[in-house]
């Protein structure tokens, strides 16, 4: 993270000017030793204030009040005193250990639920018949566009008359509902793509509706499933709304809202700001550079979600 | 089961317990969609569909209609006060602060964040390590709204210009080594909000470069031949050949952003929490709703909102369609 990319453009040859796409032929033309070093001027600007918290969380609390972070460089002193600072819920007056596992909690069943109702519903729609078939699928995907703000207060009231406010299942409830509509319309788009002569050739071999899914699609399915699941998994994590208004208690809160918490009550104490933000990052980051992959494919499926 | 898990043991025993119960639900209907044979898809459909049907009609449209009826309450959501919180949200001086700051908040974010994004796109084109320098742009996306608040605050710090008082904030660094005075950064309206603007650009700029990126590499190799044999300079490649081809693309990056620029709230929570004229829709609703106890004008306000996306989803979808034909 710490130093831009090396730019170059590709040197316009004869050999070479074939293969040019005409975004790089524009840029080529455009004079090159610009073009690269405005790419980098971005690609430094992008990356600075990641970078200056995250020097920052490893600097003394003294450093950090008295001194830029930008001054380590001709002065380096480093410790790992703000993350054992903001690790203990005494001294940081927010329990992120606690929250750190609330955020897991949460989260995996959150994935896992739409992703399995999503399939089933997404098969139904790509390859059997029933009256009212397109109706229903046109309603889903309208849900789409519908802000989550609209629905909080009244689930609230509704998992307050259920008896389970307060607990993870409002959360597990209500961000598996939020996911169906993106996700059958996504997975929808991909099933509809397999040959249905596939499909067919399992239907002659005597196969039911429950073998063909899990013997014919589901391995073709991975992709897409690993796909949304990872952007499932990162909306959830990175969540704070619906958190804030199901699970603000101390008890059940994720990350997001006790990091948020300690903006407000800890405003100014940056060696636990700049610590606690790198303890909700660092599972998100890893997700992401592990599985960046899946998450563009993602992305590119087409997203409007929230 | 269902009561709150306050110990670690409890917590993971109750995500096994809800994953299990789930499990067996799947379990059943596929079970039972098992033993109808042959084509018989009207049950097994209605099996495959009842769990999702219920849970959007009771998550999403329920509640929906219910905050409809809502917004023409009043705070207690007892007396009907017919078209009152809307009136209000139209000429409240607070909550017209709030309909311009929403207003900057779509109309910049998302023509910046594509215009960035499609800038990087095209100057990393094919360039060497286009990969790496893509993920430095695109890392952001990756980060939660909360940790991007706390890492832009710290950018923002401010320091008194006194003696020896040196400044932590890089931004407010770079103001003095230019020559001039430190400024409350957070605090100036309407500078603050443009300033909470620039967070959403770099977390959404990613976002744009990734997709206007594929659909770049997309055009046709012979389409930019024959432009070339044309002699079409540079410009003229760009603007008759790159843009056009992206131009759905564009339009979906464009308006992908802007509905959820409208639905912002996490960003304007964590680094003013709404506070020195900066509130917009979104978190307007939440501290009406939950901090101030007006239920029936944050009704409103949610209301509100999901008016503002429709016609760019309309917008959206019209494109779409045109461009298919």
């Amino acid at each position: 993270m710490t130093t831009a990319a090396p730019l170059t453009t590709t040197p316009v040859s004869k050999a070479e000017t074939k293969k040019l796409s005409a975004a790089a032929t524009a840029k080529a033309k455009l004079s090159s030793p610009w073009a690269s070093l405005a790419a980098v001027v971005l690609a430094v600007i992008w990356t600075i204030p990641t970078f200056g918290l995250l020097i920052t969380s490893f600097r003394t609390t003294e450093d950090i009040r008295r001194t830029g972070w930008w001054t380590t460089f001709t002065n380096p002193l480093f410790t790992l005193d703000n993350y054992k600072a903001v690790l203990d819920p005494e001294q940081a007056g927010a329990n992120l250990p606690d929250s750190f596992l609330n955020s897991l909690v949460m989260t995996i069943p959150s994935v896992l639920i739409p992703l399995c109702l999503a399939s089933l519903a997404a098969y139904a729609f790509a390859w059997m018949n029933f009256p009212g078939k397109n109706f229903l699928f046109i309603a889903i995907f309208a849900l789409q566009i519908v802000p989550l703000q609209v629905t909080l207060l009244p689930l609230l009231q509704l998992f307050v008359s259920w008896d389970i406010d307060g607990t993870f299942w409002t959360v597990w409830l209500s961000h598996s509902t939020f996911a169906l509509p993106l996700a059958i319309y996504l997975l929808h788009n991909f099933i509809k793509e397999v040959p249905s002569s596939l499909i067919e050739a399992a239907r002659i071999d005597g196969a039911g509706h429950v073998s063909i899914f899990f013997r014919v699609l589901l391995p073709l399915l991975t992709p897409a499933l690993a796909a949304f699941g990872i952007f499932q998994f990162l909306w959830v994590w990175n969540d704070l709304l619906v958190s804030l208004t199901f699970a603000g208690s101390p008890a059940i809160s994720p990350l997001t809202v006790q990091l948020s918490n300690l903006t407000g009550t800890r405003g100014t104490a940056w060696y636990l700001l700049s610590a606690g933000a790198f303890v909700s990052i660092i599972v998100p980051v890893t997700v992401f550079l592990l599985l960046q992959r899946y998450f563009v494919r993602g992305l590119l499926a087409g997203s409007v979600k929230g | 089961m269902f009561t709150t898990a306050t110990t670690t043991s409890q917590k993971i025993l109750q995500m096994g317990a809800a994953i299990l119960l789930f499990a067996a639900v799947i379990g059943l209907i596929l079970f039972i969609a098992g033993r109808f044979t042959g084509k018989r898809d009207r049950a097994v459909a209605a099996l495959y569909l009842a769990p999702t049907v219920l849970m959007l009609s009771v998550g999403l449209l329920y509640p929906g209609l219910r905050t409809i009826y809502q917004s023409f309450f009043d705070a207690s959501l007892k007396n009907f006060i017919g078209f009152d919180n809307y009136v209000t949200i139209l000429s409240d001086s607070e909550q017209l602060t709030v309909l311009r700051n929403t207003a900057f908040w779509v109309l910049v974010t998302p023509f910046v964040a594509t215009g960035v994004g499609l800038l990087y796109a095209i100057l990393v084109d094919k360039a060497r390590m286009e990969s790496f320098a893509k993920a430095l742009i695109f890392l952001p996306m990756s980060i939660s709204f909360v940790a991007a608040g706390v890492i832009w605050k710290f950018m923002y710090e401010y320091r008194p210009n006194q003696g020896t008082v040196k400044q932590i904030g890089f931004v407010n660094q770079i103001i003095v080594w230019l020559g001039g005075e430190p400024q409350q950064l957070l605090i100036d309206s309407p500078l603050n909000t443009f300033l909470l603007i620039a967070v959403m650009v770099w977390i959404q700029a990613g976002f744009a470069m990734t997709v206007l990126s594929a659909a770049i590499k997309a055009i046709p190799d012979d389409i930019v031949e024959a432009a070339r044999l044309d002699g079409v300079g540079p410009w003229g490649m760009f603007r008759f050949v790159t843009l056009p081809a992206i131009r759905p693309a564009v339009i979906v990056v464009v308006t992908t952003i802007a509905i959820g620029t409208l639905k912002v709230f996490d960003i304007v929570q964590t680094m003013t929490g709404g506070r020195f004229d900066t509130s917009v829709i979104a978190n307007e609703f939440y501290s009406q709703t939950f901090r101030s106890d007006n239920r029936g004008l944050g009704a409103a306000l949610a209301v509100v909102l999901f008016i503002l996306v429709i016609p760019i989803v309309v917008y959206n979808i019209r494109q779409l369609r045109r461009s298919e034909a």
